[in-house]
């Protein structure tokens, strides 16, 4: 990875608060944000959105070998994600064990480092995803009775 | 395309895909265009104009403004020498601009070149010069790689329609005994279906001998307007259509993930163009980057519907004597890859096969064929169909 520090800054927003838009015209989420709505063009209006922190894996794949940047990372597992409303958003899935990682499964945003600027050293961070696991029945009957008391 | 001028290729060279250990990046670009110039009979003072396909020179070789560089080399300056690039369809794309330089009037006999050197830098530097061919931003930054991005379509396409590894094994496998017979080709040599499982993951499901290799070479082909060429050229190869279609650069983008769009509308274009039908057409170069990357070339362009390229695959109907020949020139994956050079090689084995001088992977009685050039996951799409002239 060698994209530049400026560059780097100029994208926390989105990196830390996936922070994109939505055009009230068509009610699309754009991210990363557009500058314009690519479907209602001069007649939309994009307001900024902080994006949802949940979504569902759309594909995914375990990346062996990784680009430039990434050497140090051993395998990971990269997903497209599908954040509703028209959005969807590529990451790392982490933090999950590897037969919870399929097409469907829920997933929720961490805050994570990603990589390193190469020779300046600096580190970036941006958003990662885990996999959620549905409750089990049991969990489902334990939270029942606890609301209960 | 009514009040555009008939175009054609009069001749085609091309150096050997591979590594290059003894030839830089203009000597690889010279060298295929001398051959081509040669093969066309021309002097070559008849060039007007050059359009050079290549997709990141200054990231493999540290060389820009490679337009001026190689007119040059070739003795041509001042003719206007014209870089295009669109990642992996740079070279697809400067045959189309130099065929529409003809078309519309402004010349009557142009060169189309692409090349790319790859080898002098490490592996992880071409991989991720050719990660810009995807969004660097949304992509690359988070450790995608190219085998990353066709792998997360992969995935989708074997859930929704069942596709196997096998079905894509056998893409490779069909690939390589094509390149055996194709004295430019990079593997000259047959792989097994197990070969091909065993061959450790990149990105699962895409294995290495899935995806096509990292490639030195370079290709060239002259265009002459239709008139010229039948005075120039025995047997020329009309262009008789050209499209080229866009889509979004990162997969998050993408309407359907099953698809590429850019395809769909290319092919579609040019069906309508020239109008003929799926079935009209006898042979077809796709962009094999990937084998999952064909699978969806040849449902897309609607030689098989979506879903069955996989088990058309596996059943021999792509092979050089099946329904359809699918990459007889061994593809991405047998020939070799240098990203900018691909597009120009599609259409320089086009005017191989229907002159019949194709050799042992010869079409036979291919009458009319298309090229199918894709830059990045799919945001871009160039097709081209070709057919042989009468001219007699
Ligand atoms: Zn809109």
């Amino acid at each position: 990875m060698s994209d530049g520090l400026a560059l780097n800054w100029r994208r926390i927003p989105e990196r830390y608060a996936m922070k994109g838009n939505h055009c009230t015209n068509c009610k699309q989420d754009y991210f990363p944000s557009r500058m314009i709505c690519p479907n209602c063009r001069r007649k939309g209006h994009l307001v900024s959105k902080d994006m949802p922190r949940i979504g569902k894996i759309v594909s995914y794949t375990k990346v062996m070998v990784g680009p430039s940047g990434f050497e140090n990372e051993g395998n990971y597992y990269l997903a497209l994600i599908d954040l509703g409303s028209g959005a969807k958003v590529l990451s790392q899935i982490v933090d999950s064990d590897e037969q919870d990682i399929h097409i469907g499964a829920s997933v929720k945003k961490m805050f994570r480092k990603i990589g390193e600027v190469e020779e300046k050293g600096a580190i970036t961070y941006g958003y990662k995803f885990k996999v959620v696991k549905p409750l089990t029945e049991d969990q489902v009957e334990a939270l029942k009775e606890k609301n209960k008391k | 395309m009514s009040k555009l001028r008939r175009v054609a290729m009069i001749g085609a060279g091309l150096t050997k895909f591979g590594e290059h250990w003894n030839l830089s990046f203009r000597e690889l670009g010279t060298e295929a265009a001398i051959k081509a110039v040669e093969n066309s009979n021309i002097d070559g003072k008849e060039i007007e104009a050059m359009y050079i396909g290549c997709m990141a020179s200054g990231r493999f070789v540290g060389q820009e403004h490679i337009g001026a560089l190689v007119a040059d080399q070739l003795g041509l300056n001042p003719i206007p020498s014209t870089r295009v690039e669109a990642a992996c369809a740079s070279g697809g794309l400067a045959l189309r601009t130099g065929y529409l330089s003809i078309a519309s009037g402004e010349h009557d006999i142009v060169a189309v070149g692409g090349i790319e050197k790859m080898t002098e830098v490490t592996t992880a530097e071409a991989g991720f010069a050719l990660g810009g061919a995807g969004d660097q931003e949304t992509e690359l930054f988070h450790g995608a790689t190219f085998p990353a991005l066709y792998a997360l379509l992969a995935k989708v396409h074997m859930k929704q329609f069942g596709t196997t590894e096998e079905q894509m094994a056998a893409v490779s496998v069909k690939n390589h005994k094509n390149a055996v017979h194709n004295p430019i080709a990079q593997f000259r040599k047959e792989i097994s279906i197990e070969q091909v499982m065993k061959s450790g993951y990149v990105a699962t499901p895409l294995k290495l001998l899935d995806c096509s290799p990292i490639s030195d070479g370079a290709a060239a082909v002259i265009l002459a307007e239709i008139g010229l060429a039948k005075k120039l050229c025995e047997n020329p190869v009309e262009i008789i259509g050209s499209t080229h279609a866009t889509d979004s650069l990162a997969l998050t983008g993408r309407k359907s993930l099953t698809e590429l769009n850019a395809t769909k509308v290319a092919s579609a274009q040019l069906f309508h163009q020239t109008g003929l039908t799926p079935k009209d057409i006898d042979m077809a170069e796709v962009h094999d980057c990937f084998s999952i990357a064909e699978i969806l070339a040849i449902e897309d362009i609607g030689f098989f519907k979506k879903g069955q390229g996989g088990p058309a695959t596996e059943q021999g109907k792509t092979a050089l004597d099946g329904e359809i020949a699918i990459n007889p020139s061994g593809g991405l994956k047998g020939c070799g890859h240098p990203v900018g050079a691909t597009g120009v090689k599609q259409a320089a084995e086009m005017f191989q096969q229907l002159r019949g001088e194709a050799g042992g992977r010869q079409v036979k009685e291919a009458e009319i064929g298309l090229t199918h050039n894709v830059g990045g996951s799919g945001a871009t799409c160039v097709m081209h169909a070709f057919r042989l002239m009468e001219n007699r």
